[in-house]
């Protein structure tokens, strides 16, 4: 086979790092760098490639090549069999030369092109055996045709093609099934190869949904591999190594490769999915029924005060418990001067106060991190129209004899703020679930300082840049942005410097 | 009208006329190719035995490509038969393949009262008397068995 080195060697998915990685990463260390910014360095350096709908076919169409100038079988066996092991080469290359090569064809439901002899096709049922080679008779329609109107897979189960184009359209289009495709004789598990279905399916909207269902089950098979999660985007990320690092895609959209959220540093993939679970889930719900509510002391209903009287009567009918509101104590100790509280201290009764005081206080921090985090959230999207008021205020500055790269600055502000907001905004994600220590003192005074300056430097974009004079307010956001920036690496750093050390200790919710 | 769903109903029919297989039976009703009425015989040794036990099939205009929906319409009691007589058997699901036709069908069903599947159960009663109980399950079988007569006795 005639291959072209040069673009097979780009497109190596394979999951050491490049080459080209490792020079960087050689010179990082020559750097007399403490081990923290080193380690933001590597973050910066995060190698990925944007993958355009035609070039992710192109990259898979590679993927085949190589292995197929190593293995030399059938292309479309060997697309089955990568995505068999998701796409990682290597597995495939060594349970290919290592194993039971049959086993391995049986796991992955093609027939070995090894074998010289196809296997007998099995006759089924009835007169099919019976008659003669001339004229079959089809399986799905029964009716008889030629044989050489029949065709079939590797298994020998042949059927008339307008069965197998019916059979493949209703698979693709009805069930959406790309790659799993399987014969589809009784208990036949070998799978339809693309170029079979290629032929097979005339429509061109079949042909078209079967090419969509194949990239897709590459990219979501490819553990190197991701979509870009911004609506209509049609981009794949294509990375060296799978980690929690920030692909930015050809769109625009900035996301973690690890879960596919938007980039959340410095908050970890867990905690961060754990967040959104509960902004999610109305748990909080429940946390508000154990905060404004009370459970009956006897059949544990949930009931909300809405009178004045602390004797309550359970009105579960089946219940008809009475106790004090206050105590939850039963209420005949009470008598007609309940006010004199005697069971107040009463063990049960603390039991039930201080687990409602803890639901209630749970929901106050909770709602305190929610509170900030959405609102930082909001300041982001309000930044985001920045951009377009900027422009024009960079406009009316050229207009003051200041030079096109003079009023650049303006532009670079905002993004510092954007980011700075973004980082703010999952910081409070991340103190929502540590545990106070001497080190998340630092990280909330770092977060503070970062708030505080975040802040000013809003104001100034947003406010006093309309009212001031132009070139002291250039003086003004430059030092600022460029304060922002250090705070923002400064708290980065200290929460990266944490993971490494372990100082961050997590509180269970 | 004529569609492949049709014609190849129409040799499903052919093919249950001239080569019949023992203790099923079915045909389209009268008006409605693509709604069939069968009969499935208990078949013997099994507690189901003289049993006759009444079912209908509909198919969709992507039959043989999707299965039909097959339902017992005379009262059942088995481990794999709801209580709506919807039956819950594997080439009825994700299981089905184009190459089976109605009399595969029928005796794959007729073979489901042989051996019933207690882990996957659609009727857990029956399910769990099946396995801890036989004796019992046996008894409730012989009711349903009873009552499939009677259907056939007010029918007529």
């Amino acid at each position: 086979m005639d291959l072209d080195d040069d673009i097979l060697y780009e497109d190596d998915s394979g999951n050491e790092s490049s080459e080209n990685g490792d020079d960087q990463f050689m010179e990082m260390n020559m750097e007399p760098e403490s081990s923290s910014s080193q380690k933001r360095d590597e973050v910066d350096d995060f190698q990925f490639e944007i993958l355009t709908p035609d070039k992710i076919v192109s990259h898979m169409v590679d993927c085949i090549k190589e292995v197929n100038a190593v293995v030399e079988i059938p292309a479309t066996t060997t697309r089955i069999l990568l995505n068999h092991f998701r796409w990682d080469k290597e597995k495939l290359m060594e349970r290919y030369y290592d194993g039971d090569q049959d086993k391995l064809f049986t796991e992955a439901h093609v027939i070995s092109p090894h074998r010289s002899i196809v296997s007998k096709p099995k006759k089924t049922t009835r007169q099919t055996a019976a008659a003669s080679s001339a004229e079959v008779t089809c399986e799905i329609c029964f009716l008889s045709l030629p044989s050489k109107g029949l065709t079939g897979l590797e298994c020998g189960h042949k059927f008339c093609t307008l069965c197998w184009t019916e059979y493949l359209t209703t698979k693709i289009m009805d069930e959406g099934m790309g790659q799993t495709i399987s014969c589809a004789a009784h208990k036949c598990d070998i799978l339809v190869d693309d170029a079979t279905v290629m032929s097979l399916i005339r429509d061109p909207r079949v042909k078209l949904k079967y090419q969509h269902l194949i990239t897709n089950s590459f990219v979501e098979c490819n553990r190197l591999m991701r979509w870009c999660p911004a609506p209509d985007c049609g981009n794949a990320v294509k990375v060296a190594y799978s980690d929690a690092k920030p692909a930015l895609c050809s769109c625009g959209h900035r996301f973690c490769f690890a879960c596919g959220e938007n980039w959340h540093e410095p908050v970890r993939c867990v905690w961060l999915k754990k967040w959104i679970r509960k902004c999610d889930d109305d748990s909080e719900t429940s946390n508000w029924i154990a905060a404004n509510t009370k459970e009956c002391p006897k059949c544990r209903i949930t009931i909300e005060k809405d009178g004045g009287c602390n004797h309550m009567i359970c009105k579960n009918q089946n219940c008809k418990a009475d106790f004090c509101w206050v105590c939850l104590g039963p209420w005949e100790p009470h008598g007609s001067s309940w006010y004199n509280c005697n069971r107040f201290d009463e063990d049960d009764a603390k039991k039930a106060r201080d687990n409602q005081e803890l639901s209630r206080s749970m929901l106050q921090r909770y709602l305190f991190y929610c509170n900030r985090y959405m609102n930082h959230m909001q300041s982001l999207k309000f930044e985001h129209k920045l951009y377009a008021s900027i422009k024009v205020k960079m406009e009316e500055m050229q207009q003051h004899n200041m030079s096109w790269i003079e009023v650049q600055f303006l532009h670079k502000a905002v993004d510092v703020l954007c980011q700075c907001r973004q980082t703010l905004m999952f910081t409070y994600v991340f103190a929502f679930y540590l545990k106070k220590n001497n080190q998340s003192i630092i990280f909330e005074d770092n977060q503070k300082d970062l708030e505080n300056s975040t802040e000013t430097l809003s104001e100034f974009l947003e406010r006093d840049i309309t009212s001031e004079l132009l070139v002291d307010i250039k003086q003004k956001v430059q030092d600022k942005y460029r304060y922002c920036e250090s705070r923002r690496k400064v708290l980065l750093d200290h929460v990266y410097e944490g993971y490494d050390k372990d100082w961050w200790e997590y509180i269970d919710i | 009208m004529s569609t492949p769903a049709r014609r190849r109903l129409m040799r499903d029919f052919r093919r249950l006329q001239e080569d019949p297989p023992a203790g099923v039976s079915g045909a389209p009703t009268d008006n409605n190719i693509m709604l069939w009425n069968a009969v499935i015989f208990g078949p013997s040794d099994t507690p189901f035995e003289d049993g006759t036990f009444k079912l209908t099939i509909e198919f969709t205009e992507e039959y043989p490509n999707k299965p039909p929906t097959v339902r017992f319409v005379s009262k059942m009691y088995h481990p794999n038969v709801y209580a709506d007589g919807s039956i819950c058997l594997d080439i009825l699901q994700n299981r089905w393949s184009p190459t089976y036709d109605v009399s595969a069908i029928l005796t794959s069903i007729q073979s489901l009262l042989h051996d019933p599947n207690p882990n996957s159960p659609a009727n857990n009663e029956a399910a769990q008397k099946y396995r801890e109980n036989r004796r019992e399950y046996e008894k409730k079988v012989a009711q349903i068995v009873q009552q499939s007569w009677e259907e056939e006795d007010d029918d007529d």
